[in-house]
């Protein structure tokens, strides 16, 4: 195995996936926002205040992307009690995150902002929504990372997973931020 | 080395590391997990995947064929009835004669099935699969669980598509670009309701198989090549297979917003795409949409899509071409820089497709520019192919042949490409079947001949033994002549206005004239589909009971695949990865009929410089 330090410094290659897939998933909301902004030039646009909420969700998600990077550097330092803490509130904040995002979506809702309503309010429902599923994979993919970190029969020592798991988080919190900034000023 | 480490972390290894060999690929004893599931279901192994991909999309093929064949019973003779025909099609055939619910439902799933199905999933997931790790030099793909969820995403599409045939309102039919309005109200068509659901749902899933099989396929060209295979010791395919990947991951994302709009707009109300309706006499509520923004994310897809077909066709082209005729390749860094140039190209003209929309036309110009431009890159390609054959030491292998015809088509396509790209031309020209004629030729029969030439080149990797030749000389000799047959008199169809996708024309004056002309494409692709289905019967008969193939290079070839043994195992090579130190194409090269990429450099050539 000597052959496997050689390539320690070269990309691995379920990172380097991961990358290709951000860009994938990144093309998909260029795709939304590109309708979003076609649309918009067209008649008739209308305009309404995003919810409040959107930018408590904000502040959760960003306080999460620290956590899990806390969490990647603990497990680096096998301290693994921390580390099982650590992705568990960061778990815990993507659903907070969740619940946030559907909290906005009551409240725009309740004031006759529907789902059916303008294509602007729709575009809303539609983007938040994908984007929120993307963030619900995260933890999808944080509680099995959860569980594997109970294992006592097989242990892993490799990093890999985690700091997929964690660029991965990184990227949709960048990501909502794109959107919401967009939604925000492309009203 | 990364490869290993892969195969590890996925524990399944198969013991093929062990470094002995038994040529035969009878070492099931040799496996931790063994067993028929593991092995030929849920395999992990990237040559299992690509005959799983390529056996699937040759059922789909027969499938696509046959509808078309039906469809074309009515186009050649929209008079006859034919009782059979009911008795398999029921009510969708009453009478004998195709209802204009089933030609419409025939004419959607040809299109779905012929371009994702067999052309996207069939071509580039087979030859991806099996060429990529064998060529580059890796034990298996970056992530071999990923590239097995590939498969099984597409054989679930593959499931609901085929569901959607058997529901009572029947597939969708809105054709195979499900332009709403009418694909986002149930109301309009039947083929809009349940079935246009299911195909969207199937679509979807395809999408996700082709992203996970793309991503894997860049991550392994790009990080798990062997010890000296850098990018430009890479043979052709693998660029190909490389762009292809890169195109799929780019582009079919922003079909599925695209999707998800029209999902929308059909089940929660919304008017993405919809407003101003009238459907049975009744005003609709949606306002506001706009049908024109499906067709933008639609078709930013849709153009590259066609990339996406024909690329693996011209690299797994260029190979043989080069292989058979014991030349080098002509120009490789050119074809490189005009794949990389169509890769590019390919996501600015989108809008070619919509020209008569009542699209800027000053915006049009740019596209037409654009468009056009893809005939550089595309005739350097043309040249190269004819250099790299031109006083060659022609062997006329079945796959050399079909290789040969590729070039033919995709030159006699490419040029009405010329005609269509202009949007002056194209108003006339326009959803006639002179569009028909063009992408039939230039993407459906070159990809198709691309496949060919792949499967009867690479057939004694995948499976050890030799498809028959006799067979195979008459199954290319009848498709490339029936494939002119068929679509050459649909340009002078096109040309005179008939329209596309019209059920019956009987009632045209205009189009009386091609009544006989009708007639006579429809016996041809009844003939060309019984030369498919001896193919087909050559493919399984080969598979159990085909020539044995007797040396691990029948072709005497330079790239790595034919390095392992005769019947690889999971893991591909016995013994160490074999590491690679000249390009691919080094034949009849200093009196030497051909040189492996695993032989050193001589102090000679070292000292020339060598590529």
């Amino acid at each position: 195995m000597d052959a496997m330090s050689l390539q320690r410094n070269k990309i691995h290659p379920h990172k380097y996936s991961l990358w290709i897939a951000m860009g994938s998933i990144t093309m998909m909301f260029i795709g939304f926002t590109s309708a979003y902004v076609v649309k918009r030039a067209q008649a008739n646009w209308f305009t309404f205040n995003l919810p409040m909420i959107f930018w408590i969700s904000t502040a959760i998600i960003l306080t999460s992307s620290a956590t899990i990077q806390m969490a990647v550097k603990q497990f680096r330092n096998r301290n693994m009690q921390r580390y099982k803490q650590l992705i568990t509130l960061t778990a815990v904040l993507g659903v907070a995150f969740a619940l946030c995002q559907w909290v906005g979506f009551q409240q725009m809702n309740d004031s006759g902002l529907r789902l059916n309503g303008p294509a602007s309010v729709s575009f809303i429902y539609v983007i938040v929504s994908v984007h929120l599923l993307h963030v619900l994979g995260g933890v999808v993919a944080l509680l099995i990372m959860f569980g594997k970190a109970f294992r006592t029969r097989v242990r892993s020592y490799s990093s890999v997973p985690i700091e997929v798991a964690a660029t991965y988080w990184h990227f949709v919190d960048g990501l909502w931020i794109y959107l919401l900034i967009f939604l925000s000023i492309a009203r | 080395m990364s490869n290993e480490a892969t195969l590890h972390s996925q524990e399944v290894i198969h013991g093929a590391a062990h470094a002995h060999d038994h040529g035969h690929g009878h070492d099931d004893h040799e496996h931790h997990e063994g067993g028929f599931i593991s092995k030929y279901v849920f395999s992990l192994d990237h040559k299992t995947i690509a005959k799983q991909f390529l056996i699937t999309g040759i059922i789909w093929a027969i499938i696509g064929a046959f509808f078309s064949v039906l469809f074309r019973l009515q186009l050649g003779f929209p008079d006859a009835t034919f009782p059979w025909l009911e008795s398999i099609l029921g009510h969708w055939a009453k009478g004998g004669r195709i209802t204009p619910e089933a030609y419409y439902a025939l004419v959607t799933m040809h299109g779905t099935i012929l371009v994702f199905f067999v052309l996207t999933a069939g071509l580039s997931g087979t030859f991806s699969n099996l060429l990529i790790p064998l060529q580059v030099g890796a034990r298996d793909m970056a992530s071999p669980l990923m590239n097995c969820m590939s498969y099984w995403a597409f054989f679930l599409a593959s499931v609901v598509m085929m569901a959607s045939l058997f529901v009572q309102t029947g597939p969708a039919s809105g054709g195979w670009t499900s332009y709403p309005p009418l694909s986002a109200l149930g109301d309009a068509s039947i083929g809009s309701k349940i079935g246009m659901d299911l195909w969207l749902i199937s679509m979807a899933l395809f999408v996700v198989s082709q992203l996970l099989g793309g991503l894997n396929y860049i991550s392994t060209i790009l990080n798990m090549r062997t010890k000296g295979m850098t990018m430009t010791k890479m043979p052709l395919t693998i660029w190909s297979f490389f762009f292809t990947a890169v195109l799929g991951v780019l582009s079919f994302p922003v079909l599925l917003s695209g999707f998800i709009l029209l999902l929308f707009d059909r089940h929660a109300g919304t008017s993405f795409y919809l407003s101003d309706l009238f459907v049975a006499g009744k005003a609709l509520s949606n306002e506001g949409g706009s049908a024109i923004l499906y067709q933008h994310l639609f078709w930013f897809l849709g153009h590259p899509e066609v990339y996406i077909i024909i690329l693996p066709a011209m690299g797994m082209v260029s190979e043989i071409l080069a292989v058979n005729s014991r030349k080098p390749i002509f120009g490789y860094l050119a074809m490189v820089g005009s794949m990389f140039a169509i890769v590019i190209l390919a996501f600015l003209v989108w809008a070619h497709h919509m020209f008569v929309t009542g699209l800027n036309p000053f915006l049009g110009a740019f596209f037409v520019l654009l468009t056009l431009l893809i005939a550089v890159p595309s005739a350097i390609k043309v040249f190269n192919w004819i250099t790299t054959i031109w006083r060659g030491n022609l062997r006329f292998t079945p796959g050399m042949l079909f290789s040969i015809g590729f070039v033919s088509t995709f030159i006699s396509g490419g040029l009405t490409g010329i005609w269509l790209g202009n949007s002056s031309i194209d108003i006339h020209l326009h959803d006639t079947y002179f569009v028909i004629a063009h992408f039939h030729i230039v993407m459906g029969v070159s990809a198709f001949f691309g496949t060919f030439a792949g499967v009867y080149h690479w057939f004694p990797k995948m499976f050890g033994r030799y498809l028959n030749n006799t067979l195979a000389y008459i199954h290319f000799w009848s498709t490339l002549i029936g494939a002119y047959l068929i679509f050459w008199p649909m340009h002078y169809e096109g040309i005179a206005g008939m329209p596309r996708r019209y059920y019956d024309y009987t009632s045209w004056e205009s189009f009386k004239q091609f009544a006989d002309l009708n007639h006579f494409i429809s016996i041809v692709v009844i003939a060309v589909f019984a030369a498919q289905l001896l193919f087909v019967f050559n493919f399984f008969y080969s598979i159990f009971k085909g020539r044995k193939v007797t040396t691990t290079n029948p072709w005497n070839s330079t790239t790595l695949e034919w390095t392992t043994p005769i019947n690889p195992g999971h893991g591909n090579w016995p013994g160490e990865i074999p590491e690679v130190y000249r390009w691919p194409y080094d034949y009849s090269k200093n009196g030497k009929d051909f040189v492996p990429q695993t032989v050193p450099l001589s102090p000679d050539e070292e000292k020339e410089g060598h590529h």
